[in-house]
């Protein structure tokens, strides 16, 4: 099947490639770095890209090249950890808004269309530096932000849901309000939530170096992208420095919106005979 | 009457929303362990306990946590956002002198974004399953892909560094002295004083950060423009202009864009609010003196009044033009009736 869509669209072939070309770099990184991701070598710092340094060196003479392979790891664990945090936060609280209905609902959806208008990124930065800048928080500071999009998508598929004949077969036998939640609507609701979280996945990837460039991930020497990219910055005559993990992100999230763009065109039945 | 109740409504949620956005922060940002009295005063202050009592009693900090948020919330009724931690100026005033710089950058991009987006959407939707057709898709995921503070960075490094055919970072040369301040919009601005080359000068540094922060955006019109687009032809009444014996030039620009605009629209609208929090990277990267680093400086120093009055500021805007896009979704699209 996959196979079959794959030779009809070339983007999502693309897009598959890369993905997984990033996933086994991330798995097998440790093993095919040339250098240590940390190993300085203040003798050849600054140095240009050249066959003993694919992609040059940086400040401290440290080999970039095996830290944006190293730095594939963080990205990826970090998109993965929002996404599926966040869209399981948004499937309950929507579930639940949505089943309950009622005044329940119409606060519990005015709390997230509030954090939906906060400029996201700026309450990220806010609970990143007021917790301190480190992994954790960045991710806890970006799960905050992201949950509501599933919230609603839950909900919808809720309310649609609960007024289906066997959510009232199952109400007529007698189960309780946790069972009929859990047992018969969650399982039917749960797909476009998942699939809106697959097309989110370079999203998160993008804010998640964003973050970093800004200072707000792991404290260094942790090879991530955008920290490394803010390097880049920092050391502006040295173009490689921030140029090679950028492109890293970059192919990274344009792997995973190949993926998501083609993903909505065969989902969305007007569109369907492209794939 | 159905619009009046939908615009009430919305205004109704609006301040709603503002006293959330600030109870948001205020209580995120007063819980957490990060101590403002040691992000605000030196290290060799913090030992000095008058030091630290002054600044707690100024700020209100030695109040119990309801009763300093009733005392913001009062001042902010007034328009007062209290005073800057860091800045050591009212927050209102901070707002007033950066936003201009945010807004003239956010307007420039989203009309890039438009322009380009509508057109490679349109070639797309027409070309649609070309080679023609798989780049302008290919260049709309890359768009809404690519990090902009790294775009940022490259940009400055190909056409500032290494070509010197654009400007470098900030709103103007350093040899120019900004404009005299009207609506602090310094292309507008200088216009406005006739001063052409300083004009010239603002556009140029405008479109660098202009192009990054609208790749987003344009990538998503691009996208939508194309599949609404390809909707619409699908429809009867395209049918029926064939039928009639129309050029395909005729249907698409009579019949076909008209009615496919109407989604665009939309994505206009979310588009707009993504370059405002977009905003924060670009600004960074290209020493933009505007919003964006104002609130990044705010964040870092945990100078709370800043970011609640930066917050509160974005919210109201993302608000506001959502409210506008709905309104001309109604304008455009008679069916759409206000619920």
């Amino acid at each position: 099947m996959l196979l079959r869509i794959m030779k009809n669209n070339f983007l999502f072939s693309i897009g598959i490639i890369v993905c997984i070309l990033w996933i086994v770099i991330a798995i097998v990184a440790p093993l095919i770095t040339p250098y240590s991701y940390l190993g300085q070598d203040l003798a050849s710092r600054f140095q240009a890209p050249s066959s003993a340094h694919w992609f040059g060196t940086d400040s401290i003479g440290r080999d970039v090249f095996s830290r944006v392979l190293i730095g594939s790891r963080i990205s990826l664990i970090a998109g993965l950890a929002t996404i599926t945090l966040a869209s399981f936060i948004g499937m309950i609280y929507g579930g639940i808004a949505g089943y309950i209905g009622g005044l329940t609902d119409e606060i519990m959806m005015r709390v997230s269309e509030m954090v939906m208008a906060f400029p996201g990124i700026i309450l990220a930065m806010t609970i990143a530096a007021a917790l301190g800048p480190s992994l954790y928080n960045t991710l806890l500071a970006m799960v905050i932000i992201w949950w509501p999009n599933y919230a609603r998508v839950m909900r919808s598929m809720v309310i649609a849901n609960k007024e289906n004949e066997y959510v009232e077969a199952a109400k007529s036998l007698g189960a309780s309000h946790f069972r009929i939640f859990f047992h018969e609507i969650m399982p039917n609701s749960l797909g476009p939530v998942l699939v809106l979280a697959t097309l989110d996945f370079g999203n998160a990837i993008l804010l998640f170096s964003g973050l970093s460039f800004l200072g707000l991930g792991s404290p260094p020497p942790t090879p991530e992208w955008g920290a490394m990219v803010a390097d880049g910055v920092l050391n502006f005559n040295y173009w490689w420095i921030g140029a090679f993990p950028g492109l890293a992100i970059l192919t990274m999230a344009v792997g995973t919106n190949f993926i998501g763009d083609s993903l909505r065109d065969f989902l969305d039945p007007r569109l369907r005979k492209e794939l | 009457m159905g619009l009046l109740k939908y615009i009430a409504r919305r205004l109704l949620f609006l301040a709603f929303l503002v006293i959330g956005v600030s109870m948001v922060v205020f209580f995120i940002s007063h819980s957490v362990p990060s101590d403002p009295v040691l992000a605000n005063l030196s290290q060799r202050n913090i030992d000095n306990q008058e030091m630290v009592d002054a600044f707690k009693t100024k700020w209100g900090l030695d109040k119990p946590l309801p009763t300093q948020y009733f005392i913001y919330v009062g001042n902010l009724v007034k328009g007062d956002l209290g005073t800057s931690i860091r800045t050591q100026r009212p927050v209102m005033d901070d707002l007033k002198k950066y936003f201009p710089a945010t807004i003239e950058l956010a307007i420039f991009s989203i009309i890039i974004a438009i322009f380009f987006g509508m057109l490679f959407g349109i070639i797309s939707a027409i070309k649609r399953n070309s080679a023609t057709d798989q780049i302008i898709r290919g260049i709309s995921v890359v768009g809404v892909s690519v990090p902009s503070f790294w775009l940022g960075l490259m940009f400055l490094l190909l056409f500032y560094v290494k070509l010197g055919i654009a400007p470098g970072p900030g709103r103007i040369s350093p040899y120019m002295m900004p404009p005299v301040a009207v609506t602090n919009f310094y292309v507008i601005d200088a216009l406005w004083a006739g001063h052409w080359s300083l004009a010239w000068d603002a556009m140029q540094h405008l479109f660098l950060p202009g192009l990054v922060l609208g790749s987003f955006t344009m990538g998503l019109i691009t996208r939508t423009t194309r599949s609404s687009l390809l909707e619409v032809m699908s429809m009867d009444f395209i049918r029926t202009a064939r039928a009639k014996g129309l050029t395909e030039k005729m249907i698409i620009m009579r019949h076909a864009l008209g009615n496919a605009l109407i989604p665009v629209v939309t994505v206009i609208g979310i588009g707009f609010g993504n370059l405002l929090g977009g905003m924060v990277l670009v600004e960074t990267i290209f020493a933009w003196p505007g919003i964006g680093q104002y609130a990044y400086k705010a964040a870092g120093n945990l100078d709370f009044p800043a970011i609640i009055g930066v917050s509160i500021l974005i919210s109201i805007n993302y608000v506001a033009i959502n409210l506008f896009v709905d309104i001309l979704y109604g304008i455009l699209d008679p069916r759409v009736r206000y619920k």
